[in-house]
């Protein structure tokens, strides 16, 4: 297991010795990593191997299951998720999610950007103005959705809605963006629509990105990290990864040998 | 190949099921409209003794007599004039008829009592004693002139009665209860008491001028078999010649007669005169149950789905909920009675209306009672609708609003719950389908045959939730089974039935098109 900090960097999210379990079911085992600042972190592996539930316990949501625990730690930027002075609710507004699924709420175009804004209790027009504006400009819609900002969020296209849903998600500037297949439900158009714009937003978001598509990982990630069954087998940059892997299982996986 | 018969069984249950639904409801439609449709008079002429009776034929049915075993076919006649001949029906025996005619100078007059009058006019008297015989150019015009003028000495008096006298009512019992609760003194309460009654006397007085001027024109006419009869012309309400009435007339006159179906008073025992309280108590119930019973099953099912820990207690309550929907709705107005009605309306009327008691105020039957009670019987119905509307908003919608940066509740009332709002809608559709049919349990807190005033008037507070009220169900149980001419009473049940399946359309429609509205909105979701 390679958690070596050979990014130039610094780290934003660490995670430290982390198991999760679903009931009896250990579903992440003692997983170590440190994912660097503003860069893309790719996490492969076959189905069910538990990269989307590292993803989602980054940000806490699988809180809402019942009869799960964990152990070990996740920070990010130096502080514990796990903190009893950590609230849940802040720990969010600083880590925005994207879905496999597009699921935008339903509401306008405008509302869907602003939901993050109006929960906190910013209702101010002129600056939700501002930030629904520069949030769908991030996100690369604010050409297409400009005259019909207030008709309903359905009326887009799947590669529109789901980049209204990274538009909603970074419209509260949080520090890191995780991904759960982004893509999985778009066509190659779309899907590279979404690959350019994550580029772009590395350079002020960490990304973490769940991802099956091998060439998605190859094309956009700085570093990637291969998970089998639970286990971190290997993580380091990108290139090494798909060229040279040091482990037989990540060789295998991504050459198509296994599964 | 295998399923094809099944498929046919399938589709049989449903034709079984539409069709009985169409012809219930023809059945409703054909007889409620024709209710209001003018009917021809015919006069007959009856073989062995040769009398001669006129009227409208209402029914025609083949039976065979108990005494003789004799087949028999008869016509059920409505002669109406029920003063003259003491029943305003009459069986007729078929074969005994020689001679049917449909004469166009026949008059069917609707009254204030009695019923309607089947007559030829012979003469009307005016106020000042002058006789216009019924062949006088003169003669439709003067009668039709005084009707409407007794028409609106009528209403003038009623006006007086009811509003003006009424008020002074209120007053003496307000200065009753005044004086009991100690505000003001003996000697005020007597003096205004003078006061007030003076104040009755001038308009007792107005009433009774008025009142001795309807008896002035009167009436003279003939009856089919040839009796003359004279009455005041005041005591008609409207006079029309059916069968001189061309199709345009008859559409007319079947307008009219809609119109004063929907917006007059009951008169006669409820078998005359229209229902409008009955529409109106029920529109108000049916609203105020709706907007009781709506938030509460919201609040509950939202709890139940979202917040309770789903486990054994939430599988018992959810069991209890549908098995509520089951109980009988009577039971449901015996515990509104006691609950309700003796409970806390008499709580409120010891805190609140001690001045009054021992007559209730909220301590008796109201509509307020009866929203309250029809709103425990629907609770299921929300219930159920707005928890299974909760379950089908999906996931993902809920865990990004939480991946927002939202809080459980915020997720909830900003995103769950107007996703769910079109599925909650059909669930208070159905809950005022079940609502406003319902009869059995308002029959026990707050529901009767003829309420004095409307729960809702001109007068503050203007919303009277303690009052009783007219229901359109109860309406039809109390015309069918509790009147006393029941033939008389048929037609009107019919025209009520119809009123009702109208009215829960009319709400049904306006909430079915809101529900539309919301779903517009978001065009494409997945409701």
């Amino acid at each position: 297991m390679s958690s070596d900090a050979d990014s130039p960097n610094p780290k934003m999210i660490e995670v430290d010795d982390f198991s999760f379990y679903y009931g009896p079911k250990k579903a992440i085992h003692n997983i170590s990593m440190d994912i660097p600042e503003r860069q893309i972190t790719a996490l492969i592996g076959p189905s069910g191997c538990g990269k989307s539930t590292l993803l989602r316990n980054m940000n806490r949501l699988n809180d809402l299951i019942d009869d799960v625990r964990h152990e070990g730690d996740i920070r990010i930027d130096g502080t514990s998720l796990y903190d009893p002075s950590v609230e849940v609710i802040s720990l969010r507004k600083r880590v925005g999610m994207v879905f496999q699924k597009y699921n935008p709420f339903p509401k306008s175009i405008y509302e869907n950007v602003a939901f993050a804004l109006r929960v906190a209790g910013r209702n101010n027009r002129k600056e939700l103005d501002e930030i629904v504006e520069r949030s769908l400009k991030g996100a690369a819609l604010w050409d297409e959705v400009k005259d019909r900002l207030h008709d309903s969020a359905f009326g887009l296209s799947g590669g529109q809605q789901q980049r209204l849903c990274i538009a909603r998600a970074i419209a509260n500037r949080p520090q890191v963006l995780l991904m759960d297949e982004p893509c999985a439900a778009l066509d190659p158009i779309a899907t590279l629509k979404v690959e350019e714009l994550m580029l772009e937003l590395k350079n002020e978001f960490t990304i973490v990105i769940v991802t099956h598509n091998m060439s998605q990982a190859t094309r956009c990630s700085d570093r990637t990290a291969f998970m089998y069954l639970g286990k971190l087998i290997e993580y380091a940059e990108t290139t090494q990864i798909f060229e040279n892997p040091k482990v037989r299982q990540t060789e295998e996986y991504i050459t198509g040998r296994f599964g | 190949m295998l399923g094809e018969p099944k498929i046919w069984l399938t589709a049989l249950g449903l034709t079984a099921g539409v069709g009985m639904i169409v012809f219930l409801l023809g059945l409703i439609l054909v007889n409620g409209v024709s209710v209001l449709w003018p009917k021809p008079v015919i006069q007959f002429k009856h073989a062995p003794d040769g009398a001669i009776l006129a009227g409208e034929l209402r029914k025609h049915q083949v039976r065979r007599d108990s005494a003789s075993g004799n087949i028999i076919e008869e016509h059920l006649v409505f002669i109406g004039n029920k003063d003259a001949t003491g029943s305003a029906f009459r069986y007729i025996d078929a074969h005994a008829i020689t001679e049917t005619t449909e004469p166009k100078d026949i008059l069917v007059a609707e009254r204030m009592e009695y019923g309607d009058s089947i007559f030829y006019p012979v003469s009307v008297k005016s106020p000042d004693g002058k006789v216009i015989p019924a062949t006088d150019a003169g003669f439709f015009p003067a009668l039709h002139g005084y009707i409407k003028e007794g028409n609106d000495r009528r209403s003038d008096i009623a006006d007086i009665e009811k509003n003006d006298i009424g008020e002074i009512n209120k007053r003496m019992t307000r200065l009753t209860l005044d004086e009991k609760g100690g505000r003001i003194t003996p000697e005020q309460s007597t003096a205004s008491r003078a006061e007030l009654q003076k104040e009755y006397e001038t308009l007792a007085a107005k009433a009774k001028a008025l009142r001795d001027q309807q008896h002035l024109a009167t009436l003279t006419y003939r009856l089919a078999d040839g009796t003359e009869r004279s009455q005041a012309v005041s005591e008609i309400i409207h006079v029309d010649a059916p069968n001189a009435l061309s199709w345009f007339g008859k559409l007319g006159l079947f307008l009219r007669n809609a119109w004063a179906l929907v917006s007059e008073e009951p008169r006669e025992a409820n078998t005359e005169g229209g229902i409008f309280p009955a529409i109106f108590g029920t529109f108000v119930m049916t609203i105020l149950m709706s907007a009781l019973v709506t938030p509460f099953g919201v609040i509950a099912a939202i709890y139940l789905r979202e917040y309770a820990k789903q486990g054994f207690l939430v599988r018992a309550v959810r069991i209890c909920v549908n098995n509520l929907a089951g109980v009988p709705s009577i039971v449901f107005g015996v515990f509104g009675v006691g609950f309700f009605v003796y409970l806390v309306g008499g709580t409120i009327d010891e805190w609140f209306f001690s001045d009054s008691l021992p007559t209730p105020t909220f301590g008796t039957g109201g509509i307020l009672w009866a929203s309250f009670t029809l709103a425990l019987l629907t609770l299921p119905v929300i219930i159920v609708a707005s928890e299974e509307a909760l379950t089908a908003v999906p996931r993902g919608v809920r865990e990004a609003a939480l991946a927002c940066g939202a809080s459980k509740w915020q997720s909830i009332q900003r995103i769950v719950l107007p996703s769910a709002l079109p599925g909650i809608l059909t669930g208070v559709i159905l809950s005022m389908a079940r609502g406003a049919g319902e009869v059995a349990p308002l029959m026990l807190v707050g529901v009767v045959k003829l309420a004095p005033s409307l729960p809702l008037d001109f007068e503050f507070p203007f919303v009277h939730a303690e009052r009783k009220f007219m229901h359109l169900g109860f309406h039809i149980y109390d015309l069918g089974f509790q009147s006393p001419d029941s033939e008389a009473a048929k037609p009107m049940v019919f025209a009520t039935t119809l009123l009702l399946i109208l009215l829960v359309l009319v709400l049904n429609l306006s909430a079915i098109l809101l529900r539309n509205h919301i779903r517009k909105k978001y065009a494409g979701g997945t409701f």
